[in-house]
């Protein structure tokens, strides 16, 4: 279980979150909706520890965690960002592979398996030495994703997953999602202002009133 | 011809002291450069100060000037260098200033999201810089670099200033003694034959960076 307790995020001197607590069950998939500018992406970045919270606490199973120093044998975290951030310079496999060899000191063996495993499952078996370049967006976004999950997050984020993305690839991000959550009991965060997408995956889904407190 | 083959001993001496200078530049002036240009970026305005006036002295100043300082003004305060020493620190110090703003340019080109990834999946400053961010900011840098590594095998030729026997002052040497012009132009072809190979070496890392965009 995930808890926020009275997190603040100012930017300046104007408030983003002011104050907020919320709750996330293990298993849950929890969309987070709302308008640009509101804060939804910024509560992702606190979350993740891109950002500094200005008051509050992070707490993951009742023990009190700092999202800018996590425990790197036991990743919280996990991120797929809007615009994937994929490595350019590295080829998918290598992309997948480069922080569970470095950080996780994964032998070859094991990242070989958890490889195929996530290739297998993301459809993106045969484009191993394939750059991010030659990848189209959704393939992009599934390397992203197995990415990742590579690190063994406990909870996974994605912030806007299907701002550029067509119907069809919309729903293929959807069916990964529900997968994901079927298959390994994945606790997922989605910020979107896809509110029709929210529906189709979430099981909990807060707007950005609830946000604003 | 007997004339050619006479003089090509002097000559190979000259090309000697002048690859020597050369590659000791490239050596010392690419890393410090890199590590010159993190400091320019980093947020500690003493050493982006001290750093910056290094730049303005060496790109403000006339590289023959720095060698005549370096070799005949240095051991008025006690610091002597012998020829070659002095000829390398002089090409070393000068080329890290160009070489540090042509890699702030390329370190200030990445994205930020490329370090934000890189965060998220845990991999600490170096394995960020070592596997993600200097490959990108390589493939900017590289024509610039280039220019700069052409500029500096004609640049050794100012060490003749303090009388040390590279190419070109090997040439003069021949030239002013046998009062004939066929000296220098065999420096003319052996510079041309150098930088003829290293455009070559260049264009070959040029297309090894090619296949990701």
């Amino acid at each position: 279980m995930l808890e926020l307790k009275n997190i603040t995020k100012k930017f300046g001197s104007k408030i983003i979150l002011n104050n907020l607590n919320l709750t996330i069950l293990d298993q849950q998939i929890l969309a987070i909706v709302g308008s640009s500018g509101a804060g939804k992406t910024t509560l992702l970045r606190c979350l993740t520890g891109l950002e500094k919270i200005d008051a509050g606490h992070f707490y993951w199973n009742q023990r009190e965690f700092n999202p800018i120093e996590q425990n790197k044998n036991k990743q919280i975290m996990g991120v797929v960002f809007q615009n994937y951030e994929l490595f350019p310079n590295l080829n998918v496999i290598d992309n997948i592979t480069l922080a569970p060899r470095l950080v996780l000191k994964n032998t070859p063996q094991e990242l070989q398996t958890a490889v195929q495993k996530l290739l297998l499952e993301l459809d993106l078996t045969g484009k191993e030495r394939l750059y991010p370049y030659q990848l189209s967006g959704g393939q992009k976004q599934r390397v992203a994703i197995a990415r990742a999950l590579a690190m063994k997050p406990q909870i996974l984020c994605y912030d806007e997953p299907t701002s550029a993305l067509d119907p069809a690839l919309r729903n293929k991000v959807a069916k990964i999602i529900l997968q994901l959550k079927n298959n390994t009991g994945m606790t997922q965060i989605v910020v979107t202002h896809d509110m029709e997408f929210a529906k189709q995956i979430a099981d909990r889904i807060f707007t950005v009133n609830t946000l604003a407190n | 011809m007997a004339y050619i083959i006479s003089i090509i001993p002097a000559l190979l001496a000259g090309v000697k002291i002048t690859l020597l200078l050369f590659l000791g530049t490239i050596i010392m002036a690419i890393p410090l450069g890199i590590i010159t240009s993190l400091g320019l970026l980093s947020a500690i305005k003493p050493l982006k100060l001290i750093l910056k006036f290094y730049i303005w002295i060496m790109r403000g100043t006339p590289l023959l000037l720095q060698l005549i300082f370096i070799f005949y003004g240095l051991p008025i305060i006690g610091i002597i260098f012998q020829r070659y020493d002095a000829a390398l620190v002089a090409l070393v110090m000068n080329y890290t200033a160009y070489f540090a703003e042509i890699f702030r340019g390329g370190f200030q080109s990445i994205p930020k999201g490329q370090y934000e990834s890189a965060h998220v999946l845990q991999l600490n400053y170096w394995q960020t810089l070592r596997y993600i961010i200097i490959p990108q900011v390589s493939k900017i840098v590289i024509p610039a670099i280039g220019n700069e590594v052409i500029n500096l095998i004609k640049d050794t030729s100012l060490v003749y200033v303090i009388g040390l026997g590279e190419l070109l002052r090997a040439g003069n040497v021949a030239s002013a003694r046998d009062v004939t012009l066929i000296p220098l132009v065999m420096v003319g072809i052996i510079y041309l034959l150098i930088t003829g190979m290293i455009s070559f070496l260049l264009k070959r890392i040029e297309l090894n960076y090619s296949k990701w965009k």
